[in-house]
């Protein structure tokens, strides 16, 4: 038998399939299909962990999701370690290692306990009102400590060697909850032949008929006739059933995130399985079968191991075969809890007494369990467990007071009632509704296509709970467009039914008194703090949640929220729905990050997008920069360089010979349709109607605000065709930008936009051999000064493929971008460079590319601007027309504040000494003398050092900048002052004569 | 003057394939493929130039003899010629108003083919892949996890995955770690 705590004949499991386990580094057996909470009640294990704040010592509340207590870290190899996993939830395998958490130095013995005695100082709202002084001692002390004692599991350290997958689906009726109820729905749905996606948290179906032992459905006990009719459903080939999968968020239209566990219950997972898998469903119709949770009753030390909730205990004997005690205990306000105590007692176990809060229960359970001979006492209640690490016996009293008794028990089951699951109506922004009768939250207004059913809508019986189902499954396939139904039939033979429940503080736990009983078990918050919550002026149910924390733990309150409520309603002297319901988000339980994240991870974390000719900078050595998601040559070191000397040479390679430069990241539009130039006037401050065909201009796009929004050279290849350059950040949103004028402000234009930045690769050669290096590889071009002046665009063809070949130039000197279909990219590249070698021409990266350009002054927007500079402020006004009278941006370049004197203006910095660089980024005074905070002027934007030069330069913003041409400014820094003069933004070749060089 | 050696072509992912469970990656040959836009009025002359009927209807296409037309917009469609043929020079003569763009060397085609094809794409396209929903010859413009991408389903389990050239690597690679499982 694997463990001495389980019975034969009780339970589904089969003894003959053991499977071994540690805890804490002891050995133990269990059973395959045991969860790691049932096997550890197997052997006799009810401490499994420590509280969070007070370091209790804490049990296993429950058999499933709501489970707040124990929470243990597996290990299935060093770098797979995962924390806060709920024992009543992970199954167990072979060769599974559990250890316990937020304990030091052991489970046994923990220091931290210490706190349960210090808890006068740790109470509600201690976060806010402790340690608020020395403020500096927040982050060296007080933090750090109180993160360190309070807490539970330990993060990995290791990066996560599993894989997870994604898997978006589409279905006409998704059921969430695999339940009598959600397994009926599904029957009724699936039967029409709509597809129907079921899933469950469980590993296996049927919900509260793991425990309930009196169902009886169409011949058969509930438990089979669930497994029977999801086979059924498995096959069909509409119907996905999915497994050990929670729903944890429902969001707009209908869309749902489930996560499915793949392998967490496999010993030898494939290596190829995902760990887990997230579905994002956007489903036609959802019905909503999440059932009802059992809630505790709130009393003095009720944490106690041993201490749980009766369905959990009935869950163990009945599904694992597992008694929780010898001789156990039961308080309830509600009848479930007798059958917990019938179906023990049936099993051998001694049932002390049940202790039933309610004056005169009655029905066929207390019949029953007065008839198997178990003490019921009526009207009185429990007011405290006792023992520390284990229940040793339970204190009854009559509710008004009086004499105590002290009867021994090793555990206790407790029912203050069920609370219905309204977690995803709620999230699907439904709104609940108080049903006074019975004292709980039920759907009310839906605000989606979403229907509730059973328990968690608060059926109370599994006759009517099968009704519903069948009717809400075939009126949710039929509403999703399902096109005939023969319809289903069930017959609920047998069923048990329950009344009763209680909520809030149970006797001696109410106004006054100081014992611990705990609310919310995770967050270690009780009565008292709640009523302490309300008495320090907390008077939302949503101020009283934060104050305390109640609820706020990962189990996100589902056996707390209500006896919290209730507790505040009552302090408050409301009504419950007067107090309200404090908001169910997503997740319902935790989701790993895992499996939010998925597929994109490392490569896929996000794109990187290569050029054409990537693979041969690569082989030249390049060191690449990252631009957006591009990798672009940053240099090409040789042997010995570093990047100074690199850019140096290659710089001063391209002004005395040649050099090839990778401009494929460029974005690129084609402008095409009769209204092309019409278009072009409307979206450029400059005018193009006249633009020659074949000629280039470079022009400048504003934001509507008058700000530099993009600039680029603008071929035009025919009257009605133009090839747009854009920034390489600026590609896609320069697109969308015009996309969005196009179709909003000017739709009667006849023109169209394409993008083509990927069609094309670009190679630049520039400097003065450039003509030399491309001519004899091009067809059908004269390529001579006066065939084809600076500012030009010729097609035709280069090493036999198509080109469109721009005369331009980014550095001053004579420069040309070969455009080349993409997969020709790498062979014309080799071939330029071929021709290049022969005049000693080199290739150059960006970091080149960007001096060479800040030695003519060429701004880069997105660096010499930052979103408020206008064309005048960078010294572009020649760029706008001036007779133009429309364009994106002309009335907001005219308002006042961008007409000012004093606006920043782009100017160059020569710093005093010609070997100091400045900074990109540093701030610019007129007095380094005057007092701290010193008034700021301006900024540098951009600063190199120059080998063609020969000393540094910079370009800088700076207030009324060009009137002040000549003067000494200063760059305060850390270990000094650098005096500066204010120059022209040209420093090599004023005259522009090297551009025909 | 010489006559000069063409220069080589270097298609991205030239001729990677893998083959999984259920399902198979495969990178296409390079293909000719325009950018058409149109109005109305020039679309019936269009259609003739380039024997396929541009299809009007969402999500739609129409193939003929290797030469696929998918429609993307109420005016835009990617023609892609498998062979490689000049679609722009089809579409020179047709005088309707009209944009032919040639973006032969902007896109990377990627078949994905297999009785596991549609969950394999699925793992990143958020769009409804079932037979109802996206019949043999359905196509759109979507997204693939991060980027955009065209789908055309070009068979009952076989797709067509269209994306940018620098985004080929990207979607390969997703593709690859989505047919694991």
């Amino acid at each position: 038998m694997a463990g001495s705590y389980r019975i034969s004949g009780q339970g589904r499991l089969t003894p003959a399939k053991t499977a071994r386990f540690t805890f804490d580094g002891k050995a133990m057996t269990g059973l395959a299909g045991d969860t790691v909470a049932s096997a550890l009640l197997a052997n006799g294990v009810h401490l499994v962990g420590r509280s969070f704040k007070y370091h209790r010592p804490r049990g296993i509340l429950s058999a499933g999701a709501e489970e707040p207590n124990a929470l243990v870290t597996v290990e299935r190899d060093a770098a797979r370690k995962t924390p806060n996993v709920r024992a009543t939830v992970q199954e167990l395998y072979d060769g599974l290692t559990v250890n316990s958490q937020n304990r030091w130095p052991s489970l046994s013995f923990d220091v931290g306990a210490v706190n349960d005695l210090a808890s006068p100082f740790f109470s509600a709202g201690f976060y806010y009102k402790t340690f608020m002084w020395p403020k500096a001692a927040w982050h060296k002390f007080y933090e750090p400590n109180i993160r360190a004692a309070a807490g539970l599991g330990v993060a990995p350290d290791q990066p996560d060697p599993d894989h997870y997958a994604a898997h978006y689906a589409h279905c006409e009726v998704l059921v969430l909850g695999g339940g009598a109820a959600g397994i009926a729905a599904a029957l009724a749905a699936a039967e029409t032949g709509v597809r129907v996606i079921l899933c469950d948290e469980q590993a296996e179906f049927g919900g509260a008929l793991r425990f309930e032992k009196g169902a009886v459905i169409d011949g058969q006990d509930g438990w089979s006739w669930a497994q029977g009719a999801v086979a059924t459903l498995a096959a069909m080939d509409n119907v996905t059933v999915l497994s050990r999968t929670t729903a944890f968020g429902y969001y707009a239209q209908n869309f749902v995130g489930l996560v499915e566990r793949v392998t967490d219950h496999l010993a030898r997972p494939g290596r190829d399985e995902p760990r887990e898998r997230l579905w994002q469903v956007r489903a036609k119709r959802v019905v909503i079968a999440t059932g009802a949770i059992e809630r505790h009753m709130v009393f003095a030390n009720n944490d106690r191991p041993g201490v749980m909730l009766a369905s959990a205990a009935r869950t163990f004997l009945n599904h694992y075969g597992v008694v929780v005690g010898k001789n156990v205990g039961v308080y309830t306000a509600n009848d479930s809890a007798y059958a917990a105590a019938i179906d023990l007692k049936k099993a051998g176990v001694g049932v002390a007494a049940i202790v039933d809060l309610r004056d005169n229960p009655a029905g066929p359970l207390v019949d029953e369990a007065r008839a198997l001979g178990i003490e019921v006492n009526h009207g009185r209640a429990v007011t405290s467990a006792n023992g520390s690490q284990r229940i040793k016996s339970m204190t009854v009293q009559a509710k008004g007071g009086g004499a105590e008794r002290t009867i021994a028990v090793d555990a206790l089951l407790m029912s203050a009632g069920w609370t219905p699951s309204v977690h995803m109506f709620s999230q699907s922004r439904g709104k609940v509704a108080f049903d006074d009768a019975t004292k709980r939250f039920l759907p009310g207004t839906y605000a989606q296509d979403c229907v509730s059913i059973g328990a968690c809508n608060g059926s109370d019986s599994l006759e009517d709970t099968v009704a519903q189902a069948l009717e809400a499954g075939a009126n949710a396939a039929r509403d999703a467009g399902a096109k005939s139904s023969k319809g289903v039939a069930l017959k609920v033979e047998a069923s048990e039914g329950w009344t009763g429940g209680m909520l809030g503080a149970g006797p001696g736990a109410g106004a006054g008194t100081t014992v611990k009983a705990f609310v919310d078990f995770q967050n270690d918050v009780t009565a008292k703090d709640i009523r302490q919550a309300v008495h320090e002026g907390m008077r939302s149910i949503e101020h009283i949640k934060r104050f305390t924390t109640n609820g706020m733990a990962t189990d996100q309150g589902k056996t707390s929220n209500m006896h919290g409520l209730a507790i505040a309603a009552e302090a408050l002297d409301k009504q419950i729905p007067q107090v309200g319901l404090t908001t169910f988000r997503a997740p319902y339980t935790p989701v790993t990050f895992g499996a939010i994240v998925n597929h994109a991870r490392h490569g896929l974390f996000d794109p990187t997008r290569k050029t054409p000719t990537h693979s041969w900078a690569e082989s030249h050595g390049a060191v690449f920069e990252d631009v957006g998601q591009w990798k672009r040559a940053w240099y090409f070191p040789r042997a010995g360089e570093d990047m100074h000397a690199a850019v140096d040479r290659e710089c001063v390679t391209v002004r005395k010979s040649a050099g090839l430069f990778d401009a494929s990241t460029l974005g690129k539009i084609e402008v095409v349709g009769p209204d092309a130039a019409k278009f072009m006037e409307l979206l450029y401050t400059n005018p193009w109607e006249k633009l020659e065909v074949g000629r280039c201009r470079y022009g400048i796009m504003l934001r509507e605000d008058g700000f530099i929004y993009d600039d680029g050279v603008v071929g035009r290849l025919a009257a009605d065709r133009f090839h747009v350059t854009t920034t390489t950040g600026g590609a896609a949103r320069v697109m969308n930008h015009m996309e969005d004028y196009l179709q909003t402000e000017f739709p009667n234009l006849d023109v169209w936009l394409t993008s083509i930045s990927e069609h094309w690769a670009v190679i630049a050669v520039q400097g003065p051999n450039s003509r030399k290096i491309i001519e004899p590889l091009v067809e059908g071009i004269d390529m001579s000064d006066e065939a084809m002046p600076h500012m030009s665009v010729r097609e035709g063809k280069i090493c036999g493929v198509p080109t469109r070949l721009f005369r331009m130039s980014f550095t001053g000197d004579r420069g040309f971008e070969v455009n080349v279909p993409a997969d020709y990219g790498r062979a014309v590249w080799e071939a330029l460079w071929a021709e290049g070698q022969k005049h000693g021409a080199c290739a150059y990266g960006t970091e080149a590319m960007h001096v060479l350009r800040a030695e003519k002054g060429y701004i880069i927007v997105g660096q010499d601007t930052d979103g408020t500079v206008t064309p005048n402020d960078a010294g572009l006004d020649w760029a706008v027309g001036k007779k133009k009278t429309d364009f994106v941006g002309i009335r907001g370049m005219m308002r006042p504040d961008l007409l000012a004197k004093g606006r920043k203006q782009l100017v160059g910095l020569k710093t005093k000494d010609p070997r100091t660089v400045l900074e990109e980024g540093a701030q610019i005074v007129e007095n380094p003398k005057q007092a701290i905070p010193m008034k700021m002027i301006g900024h540098v934007t951009s600063s190199y050092w120059s080998a063609n030069c020969d000393r540094s330069i910079a370009l800088a913003l700076v207030a009324g900048g060009r009137d002040r041409l000549g003067e000494t400014l200063y760059v305060p820094m850390p270990d000094g002052v650098i005096e500066v003069e204010v120059t022209g933004a040209v420093f090599f070749d004023e005259k522009g004569d090297r551009l025909n060089g | 003057m010489a006559k000069l050696a063409t220069a080589t072509r270097s298609p991205a992912l030239a001729g990677k394939s893998i083959g999984g469970q259920g399902v198979s990656l495969k990178v296409l040959e390079p293909a000719g493929r325009m950018s058409l836009r149109a109005r109305p009025a020039a679309v019936a002359a269009l259609s003739r130039a380039l024997g396929v009927t541009l299809p009007q209807k969402s999500k739609t296409s129409a193939a003929k003899h290797g030469r696929f037309a998918l429609w993307l917009g109420p005016d835009e469609w990617l023609v892609i010629d498998e062979a490689g043929a000049d679609l722009l020079a089809d579409c020179s003569s047709v005088k309707g108003l009209h944009s032919a763009v040639d973006v032969s060397h902007r896109n990377v085609g990627i078949a994905v083919a297999g009785p596991n094809a549609a969950l394999v794409i699925n793992a990143g396209c958020p769009q409804d892949l079932s037979l109802q929903a996206f019949p043999v010859g359905a196509c759109s413009r979507t997204v693939l996890g991060k980027v955009e991408i065209v789908l055309l389903r070009t068979g009952e389990d076989a797709f067509r995955v269209e994306c940018w050239r620098s985004f080929s690597d990207y979607v390969y690679g997703f593709l690859s770690e989505a047919a694991r499982g």
